[in-house]
């Protein structure tokens, strides 16, 4: 800072200007700190994505992806007009939707109702044990769905034969791949996803309460009346990321429960770009499907933000 | 609240709150038991559904048999090398990256988070990384499994978050004009104090790389470098247990192999997985902490 005199010749403070350089300079170490890490984002994720013009040409090996040609929008022709273009279409988005519907609720009704348990080591106990099957992996869990839905030998057709049904091929049934995706998703996610709800309503202030209480609110009118409206901002934030992922559907989990039989229901956009691309290698037809997928996922995010936004929710930016 | 008293209503509540939570847990916990007791029970006896709450003529031989398999333990040193080499790396690249974007007088921070959170909702794509990663040379090498992954937006942001509300800026200021650099107030002051924040990262990578199987799916071809999750994935998914020589190799009947091969599989679920559901208790608190972190930006 420096002492000035101004026009008045009265003594004035006047901030000396730090220069950007020597902002800069002050802290060059951070810059050394960074720099690794922000390579890495350049090389592997924006590096990808000027790839993505390969989407737009004809990639040819020798010529990698920068000099292969141009041929426009016929690989996005080609996808629109091919005969599996609805069938995927239909499936990736009644899965996703499907997963949504049922993994975005539940886990906020059990974070209420754990929320009521009145014994706390009851409650850290369920906890515990609800949170485990997170760590199982995709290939175990779906491991244990083959395992369990075996027609021969699985526990669940040995109960339906018990009570005098027929054994179900599950595992070969479109009609099941959609409810058992689900339905899995739900054991091993529901638990790890109240820890956020959870945590939310610890801070619901408790004279909120005991305010109710006084009023004569039972446990249902307080769970209504004051839980809810207390982790509402949590739900909007959660439903906005959630919505903005519908079409984002995960890869790992589709993939090991196709089978060649339930195909017609478990094929969906990233299973469709992985065989393309990967096993049949048509490079830059997969990069094109993939391409039509991110921007789809892009705009939902925006559009759902927008509108929540306009309602007057938060938003996430 | 004791002073006030329950209504009728509120109990029944209770009743029903508890019956419901009691039996969720034992949803989730009935599948991991039965596996338990199939995995050493007689083979026939499972075929049979004869196994429902107790282990039946109690057998190791799913065990001896997977634990002679060599493509197993090949899998286990594979996967416990990509772990502790990838979480190393991811560890470094992503507190490296959050400590000056913590620090609000370093110039630039706001157009590196959003060169870094840009990445969160647009991307390559699958096609573009992999033809990426090919030219690079790392296919079938151990750095296809550690680097191209190495480092989540969400990590930083979480590490940020970390430092911003925990470092004191008044701390680092005092290091400052007692002479102290960036560099060394970092290491000697910021990585010390922020133990919990690594414990919690270290533990979440560990896992990723213990259960993920995509990255080896794409990028290995070779099977002596395949991870764990990829070997389980051909014998429980793919059912090749039988193409597995040394685990099947003296049973006669095709039969008799499928039983063998049912057993190996629950076998094979407790063997890989229970390594780290036992671990997880004692560690819980870590993984929730993470999660509560990562979530006060979300």
């Amino acid at each position: 800072m420096e002492l000035l005199l101004n026009k008045e010749k009265q003594v004035v403070v006047v901030p000396r200007k730090t220069t950007r350089r020597k902002k800069i300079m002050r802290n060059w170490e951070l810059y050394l700190f960074v720099l690794p890490c922000l390579l890495w984002f350049i090389v592997f994720k924006y590096v990808p994505m000027y790839g993505i013009q390969l989407a737009f040409k004809q990639y040819i090996p020798t010529e990698g992806i920068w000099g292969s040609p141009w041929i426009g929008f016929q690989h996005f022709t080609r996808f629109f007009e091919s005969y599996q273009f609805w069938t995927l279409i239909k499936n990736t988005l009644s899965l996703s939707l499907w997963a949504f519907i049922f993994t975005f609720p539940v886990p906020i009704i059990v974070a209420l109702l754990l929320n009521q348990l009145t014994s706390e080591r009851y409650k850290k106990f369920v906890q515990t044990v609800i949170y485990a099957p997170h760590f199982i992996s995709t290939v175990v869990l779906v491991g244990i769905l083959f395992v369990f839905l075996s027609p021969t030998s699985g526990i669940v057709n040995h109960l339906i034969v018990l009570f005098g049904g027929e054994p179900i091929l599950f595992m070969a049934r479109p009609e099941w791949f959609k409810p058992l995706y689900v339905i899995s998703g739900l054991w091993q996610e529901t638990g790890w996803a109240t820890i956020i709800y959870l945590a939310a309503l610890a801070g619901v202030s408790p004279a909120l309460h005991e305010a109710a209480i006084m009023d004569g609110a039972n446990k249902w009118q307080r769970i209504w009346h004051v839980d809810i409206p207390g982790i509402r901002p949590t739900i909007v934030i959660l439903l906005i990321l959630a919505i903005g992922n519908i079409m984002n559907i995960g890869f790992e989990k589709a993939y090991l429960m196709q089978t060649d039989l339930n195909k017609s229901a478990s094929a969906i956009i990233p299973t469709y770009v992985y065989e393309i691309g990967l096993q049949r290698a048509q490079y830059s037809f997969a990069a094109a499907i993939g391409l039509f997928n991110s921007v789809i996922n892009l705009i939902m995010l925006l559009l759902v933000n927008r509108i929540v936004r306009k309602l007057g929710g938060n938003s996430l930016w | 609240m004791r002073a006030f008293r329950r209504t009728k209503g509120d109990m029944t509540f209770d009743v029903v709150n508890y019956g419901l939570m009691t039996l969720y847990a034992l949803m989730v916990l009935y599948p991991l038991y039965f596996i338990s007791i199939s995995s050493i029970s007689d083979p026939n006896a499972v075929f049979a559904g004869e196994v429902w709450l107790w282990p039946k003529d109690i057998t190791l031989e799913g065990y001896e048999r997977i634990f002679s398999d060599t493509l197993i333990w090949v899998g286990y040193g594979n996967t416990i090398l990509y772990a502790a080499v990838g979480t190393a790396i991811s560890i470094m690249l992503t507190l490296t990256a959050a400590y000056p974007l913590s620090r609000p007088d370093f110039y630039g921070r706001n157009l590196i988070m959003l060169v870094f959170v840009f990445t969160m909702f647009f991307s390559g794509g699958l096609i573009p990384t992999y033809l990426l990663v090919k030219d690079l040379g790392m296919v079938d090498t151990i750095w296809a499994m550690v680097i191209p992954n190495a480092v989540g937006v969400w990590n930083i942001i979480i590490a940020k978050t970390f430092f911003e509300t925990s470092i004191p800026g008044e701390l680092r200021e005092a290091a400052f004009i007692d002479g102290c650099s960036n560099t060394r107030f970092f290491f000697k002051i910021v990585l010390p104090l922020s133990k919990p924040i690594i414990a919690v990262m270290v533990l979440f990578h560990v896992v990723g790389h213990w259960n993920g199987f995509f990255d080896a799916l794409i990028y290995l071809n070779d099977e002596s470098k395949y991870p764990l999750q990829l070997i389980l994935r051909n014998i429980l998914v793919e059912n090749q247990v039988s193409n597995s020589a040394a685990m099947m190799m003296d049973v006669e009947s095709y039969a008799a192999k499928q039983r063998v091969a049912e057993l190996i599989k629950y076998g094979m679920i407790i063997v890989s997985t229970f390594p780290l559901l036992i671990l997880y208790p004692f560690l819980q608190r870590y993984f929730v902490k993470g999660v509560m972190i990562g979530s006060i930006k979300g």
